[in-house]
């Protein structure tokens, strides 16, 4: 591992504008998705422990913490996914003129917005019944 | 500033060529969570209530059983770096950071060793 002066993401150098702070939240949801997925992890170990292991921990997910957790897990994956289509795609050389770099952000943000309503009224409606 | 022969000097800043490595890993890691992290949403979310006969028999399923321990290594390492990036952008005295990452790196390798050792537990059928 090489140490001294690696260079800094560009981003940390810029002024504001709208298109840097979807930058800034791919990172903190990609913070957010580690937190989860060491989350997820024990959850497999626990299936390993056998029923009543498994039990626990479910219970154990029960807490406010680990509700918000795993809601502000979903809702992370959703953006970090769809946003990082559209990193892939620059790193494949499209999309990257200023226009089409606006547009594709604004396409993440209704497409992420979709997907959690989706999802929510989709798991919503298989506790409650359909109306 | 200590005077040094310019070799010295050109060898303290120059690329040692290793720094596009990480960076095309995290990218190729990318490409495969695409449809990794998209099977293990829709598997969580169609497994319903996920009772623990419901998770094993999922677990158990031979295909399942391959994306899930490919689904653990690839977002474990794919997560590695980016948390070291966030860590080198933010923590800039060098002991701290490498300890930071050394940290980060120890409780990837633990906790993605224990998942896939979990999953082959369960797959094989060991305990009940």
């Amino acid at each position: 591992m090489r140490e001294h002066s690696r260079p800094l993401s560009p981003f940390l150098h810029y002024r504001w504008q709208y298109t840097n702070t979807l930058s800034i939240l791919h990172r903190v949801t990609g913070i957010v998705l580690s937190a989860t997925y060491l989350l997820l992890m024990c959850w497999l170990m626990a299936v390993a422990q056998g029923e009543v292991a498994y039990g626990r921990f479910v219970d154990r997910l029960a807490h406010p913490v680990f509700t918000v957790l795993l809601g502000l897990g979903f809702a992370s994956f959703a953006y970090h996914f769809c946003n990082g289509l559209r990193h892939l795609c620059w790193d494949a050389g499209f999309g990257l003129e200023r226009r089409e770099a606006r547009r594709s952000a604004w396409m993440v943000v209704v497409a992420v917005i979709l997907i959690i309503v989706l999802v929510e009224s989709v798991l919503h409606f298989r506790e409650r019944g359909l109306p | 500033m200590t005077p040094t022969s310019g070799l010295e000097r050109i060898l303290r800043h120059a690329s040692a060529r290793h720094g596009g490595e990480d960076w095309w890993v995290q990218r190729v890691t990318a490409l495969a969570l695409v449809p990794l992290s998209l099977w293990f949403c829709v598997s969580m979310l169609l497994t319903p209530a996920m009772g623990y006969f419901a998770v094993r028999a999922w677990m158990t399923r031979p295909w399942n059983t391959v994306l899930l321990v490919a689904f653990i290594l690839v977002a474990a390492y794919h997560s590695y770096l980016g948390l070291r990036v966030v860590v080198e952008d933010y923590v800039h005295e060098a002991g701290m950071r490498i300890a930071l990452v050394l940290l980060i790196r120890f409780v990837y390798v633990l906790s993605a060793a224990s998942a896939v050792l979990a999953v082959c537990v369960v797959a094989f059928g060991g305990l009940p």
